[in-house]
């Protein structure tokens, strides 16, 4: 080794270059994780702030006269209800229910929700005519927001939804403790609507749920058997080979493909019902299957060849070797697959949009193959809306979709943890 | 109808499965012979010939039922009966649909035809109870011929377990074919519906012209002049909102796995790995929820301050087009796509340089290579192909992706590539053609088909080849 103090130093100088590109490097790596991670509690977090406010929402409860002068006894529904409401509530208010304006800015405040209950309450007993009633019901869109302090009374009268004279009303009704806050049932237990105020994600999370039904009944069943014959019986030839590269193909085709192909076979060619559950669910099941296949095939492979060996010589067949041995052994990795990859199918969203799963249905479906909404699909219809309410019942609907995610996987999980054996 | 039949043919079923476990039970007790296989398979062979035969005559009638009254009650329509299209056609189906017991459309009929409507409606009801009633026939037989043909194996010498467990791997056969039927499904109707839409427009104008309005071709005879089906700008801005998320995704999720496989702790790789899962696992609509309400506004926000800020400057002009810039911009699409791609990425490249040998390392380290060296210089050109690969499948993630786009980018169909424009997408052209209302025959609605296979083609080339390089490349570390 040459003792010379210049290329001593011109190494250490080296050395020391090559240590900072290696830090510099290494932070590199951290900054690309950190920002996964930033864009993830950004994106849950704003969805959080966005949505939480649309689990609370304001009741106003009233007493109603039910006026005999307006109601035909012999046709109810005939009857302005939403008027006697607005006088009612005018009447709290000392304010002057014969301009029409003063009317109609009162009734921009309810829901039209209360003239629907007074109405179904009068028709199952007609007696309540000329009575005085008391409803309880979700406040108007614009007044919920005001409630939740999300309407800056700062803003100029011309920029905000709410009139100068209406926000004084709400002070009023606030004031005499007419409204309560409390948590949103209604979200739970009404179905889509027009009126944000009593828009629900009922009948989307009964579609969903009869979607992935179908889907779970079609996909699985046939997937693992599909993945039995592939990993246990298939001899090799073309045949299995194309079967085998078609599933791989099949995973990564573009989910909106699948949509397509739901439009032009099951409903243009087999007539199947347009925005039907069970069309959702037959495509979903189409574009689950390869996942469940890949997930059952693997599963089989973790089974030791030994727990075949020992059954056929015991002078088990193939068949009873597979379905009483192999099979069994390998059910918690299947179950696993299975259930993650039905969450996946929860929240596609492309192909539904195909089918017509984005119009817009009021009431909960009643089989697998009347019209239904889907709870990503609901997402996709609210993010349109034009209300501001709306953008934080999508939030919430978010919520839900996501905590239902989190639910089947950690069930995964779960299954996975207590079930799986290590070979 | 067929609910009844079908639970009468699994009562059927079983009822056979019991009689012929009975007669093999007792034949083993009593006769000479020992059985062949287990009672339970002789039953179960019994079982499937009584049943299998009817529900696939059921099927058939299903299927073709409907299909053969049709044909037969079109082709003699009564004389009354409009004679121009569509009005032809809404004749019929208002026909089967009273005699399914519905109601007519809201077309208006004169008095003759209404009274020739409601005989045809009669005549298509009668038929379809008479191909019912032979259908019904036809299961009974179907059933009986089954079941007899079980009953004469019923016997202890039959190989029944052999016989049934060549059903089994005939169903097995089946499952896997599924796979199949489903990629001969979406070629078939594609090219199906993509042939009935270049009949009106030729391929060559939809691949190379360079202007897109489909909504103004409402009648077929406007298309030809209007020439509204150039798909170029779509694939301009499918490749531009591409180009962004590549940007974005490829170098932080190949960091993120580089750091991942070379240098987290595994108290690190605990932690992080479920996060990017979680990341994988949010739906994509949530995505595209996230880029319009809140990465749009907050870039538009950023960039017209901005604008503001040069207004005056000597760069004024900038800052005068930054203060316009709208929320769906490409740009805002794209991270957002490219953020989705981020797990995709990271997952892909972490398989494929944790497959590079570790001895390939250890010869770097021996060298005196520090650790970045050893992943720059060995580790990452080793890796290469597999990671072409990986970006390459990200690629046709980012095309085939929707949500993100339909929701964050907009409906312009421009030629671009400035990422703060508006541009409009394959994807999203399809979901805007597609939804609301639609006839089926419009080339405005084919087109979507049309965009559609040029969607899967691409796809599936980059599959296929990406695929390819990824096998071949762990084949060579194998």
């Amino acid at each position: 080794m040459t003792d010379r103090p210049d290329i001593r130093a011109a190494v250490a100088r080296r050395l020391q270059q090559r240590h900072a590109a290696e830090r510099r490097f290494r932070l590199y790596g951290m900054v690309a994780i950190g920002v996964a991670m930033a864009f993830l509690a950004l994106l849950l977090g704003r969805i959080i702030e966005q949505g939480h406010s649309a689990f609370v929402t304001h009741s106003i409860t009233l007493d109603v006269p039910i006026d005999a002068a307006r109601i035909d006894p012999a046709y109810p529904q005939g009857a302005n209800y939403d008027q006697m409401v607005a006088t009612a509530l005018a009447a709290r208010l000392n304010a002057d229910i014969q301009n029409p304006e003063v009317a109609r800015d009162l009734r921009d405040l309810l829901s039209p929700d209360m003239g629907f209950q007074i109405l179904s309450r009068v028709r199952e007993d007609p007696s309540l005519i000329g009575q005085t009633v008391t409803v309880e019901a979700p406040v108007g869109d614009s007044a919920d927001l005001f409630f939740k302090g999300e309407i800056d009374r700062a803003t100029p009268q011309d920029q905000r939804v709410l009139s100068d004279r209406q926000i004084g009303w709400l002070d009023q009704i606030e004031a005499q403790g007419l409204v309560r806050a409390h948590f949103n049932w209604g979200l739970f237990t009404r179905s889509d609507s027009t009126q944000p105020e009593t828009a629900g994600l009922l009948g989307a999370i009964v579609g969903s749920a009869l979607m992935l039904m179908v889907t779970a009944l079609l996909s699985i069943p046939i997937g693992v058997m599909a993945a039995v014959y592939l990993e246990e019986f298939a001899p090799k030839n073309r045949l299995t080979e194309t079967i085998e590269i078609n599933i791989n193909n099949l995973a990564a085709v573009p989910s909106i493909i699948y949509g397509l192909l739901g439009l032009a076979v099951f409903i243009g060619w087999m007539g199947l019902p347009r925005s039907s559950p069970l069309v959702g669910g037959i495509v979903l099941s189409l574009m689950a299957m390869p996942t469940v296949i890949i997930a059952t095939r693997a599963s089989l492979k973790a089974v030791p060849p030994s727990i075949r060996d020992a059954a056929l010589a015991l002078g088990a067949s193939r068949t009873q070797t597979v379905f009483a041995h192999v099979l069994p052994l390998a059910l918690p990795g299947v179950m696993t697959g299975a259930i993650i990859s039905m969450a996946h199918a929860l929240g596609e969203t492309a192909p539904l949009l195909m089918i017509g799963m984005v119009s817009f249905v009021p009431g909960v479906p009643e089989s697998i193959v009347s019209a239904s909404s889907a709870l990503p699909t609901q997402i996709f219809i609210w993010e349109n809306a034009a209300e501001a309410a709306f953008h934080e019942r999508t939030a919430a609907a978010i919520l839900v979709l996501l905590v239902f995610m989190v639910i089947m996987n950690a069930v995964a999980i779960v299954l996975r943890r207590r079930l799986e054996r290590r070979w | 109808m067929t609910g009844l039949i079908l639970i009468l043919l699994a009562g059927f079923s079983v009822a056979i499965f019991l009689l012929a476990r009975n007669r093999l039970v007792r034949a083993a007790a009593t006769g000479p012979g020992r059985l062949h296989s287990r009672p339970k398979y002789h039953a179960a062979h019994a079982a499937i010939w009584a049943a299998v035969p009817a529900l696939l005559v059921l099927f058939i009638l299903a299927v073709a039922g409907p299909q053969i009254v049709t044909t037969i009650t079109w082709a003699d329509l009564p004389s009354e009966a409009p004679t121009m299209e569509p009005f032809r056609s809404q004749f019929q189906y208002d026909a089967e649909a009273l005699a399914r017991g519905g109601t007519a459309s809201a077309v208006t009929y004169s008095e003759g035809q209404l009274q020739a409507l409601n005989a045809h409606a009669a005549r298509i009801e009668s038929l379809s109870g008479r191909i019912r009633l032979g259908g019904l026939a036809a299961v009974v037989l179907a059933a009986g011929i089954g079941g007899l043909y079980a009953w004469s194996r019923a016997r202890p010498d039959f190989r029944a377990r052999n016989a049934v467990e060549g059903w089994i791997g005939g169903l097995l056969l089946a499952c896997s074919a599924v796979a199949v039927l489903t990629t001969l499904g979406i070629v078939m109707s594609l090219l199906w519906e993509s042939l009935r839409f270049f009949q009106t427009v030729s391929p060559l104008e939809f691949l190379t012209g360079t202007h897109w309005s489909p909504q103004i071709a409402i009648r077929a005879d406007q298309v030809g002049s209007s020439g509204g089906f150039g798909a170029v700008p779509l694939f301009v801005g499918t490749f531009l909102i591409m180009m962004i998320a590549m940007l974005t995704a490829a170098p932080i999720g190949l960091m993120a796995a580089i750091y991942l496989a070379e240098y987290a702790s595994s108290l690190q790789r605990a932690w992080i790995k479920p996060m990017l899962e979680v990341l994988a696992g949010i739906p994509t609509v949530v995505y595209g929820f996230f880029a319009a309400l809140t990465v749009g506004p907050a870039f538009r926000s950023a960039f017209n301050g901005l604008g503001g800020l040069l207004v005056g400057g000597p760069f004024n002009d900038l800052g005068l087009y930054l203060m316009g810039v709208q929320n769906q911009m490409a740009l805002v699409a794209g991270i957002v796509m490219g953020i989705m791609l981020i797990p995709f990425v990271s997952s892909l490249s972490d398989d494929i340089v944790n497959a590079v040998p570790q001895s390939l390392r250890d010869g770097s380290y021996a060298m005196g290579a520090t650790r970045s060296e050893t992943i720059k210089r060995v580790v990452l050109p080793a890796a290469l192909p597999g990671v072409a690969g990986a970006m390459l499948l990200a690629v046709s993630r980012a095309i085939g992706e929707t949500m993100i786009v339909t929701m964050a980018a907009g409906l312009q169909a421009r030629i671009t590539a400035n990422p703060l424009e508006s541009v409009t997408t394959v994807t999203v052209q399809i979901v805007t053609l597609l939804t609301g209302d639609q006839e089926f025959d419009s080339p405005k609605t084919l087109s979507a088909f049309g965009l559609g296979l040029t969607l899967f083609v691409v796809t599936l080339a980059l599959n296929v080849i990406a695929l390819r390089i990824v096998q071949h490349y762990r084949e060579q570390y194998d």
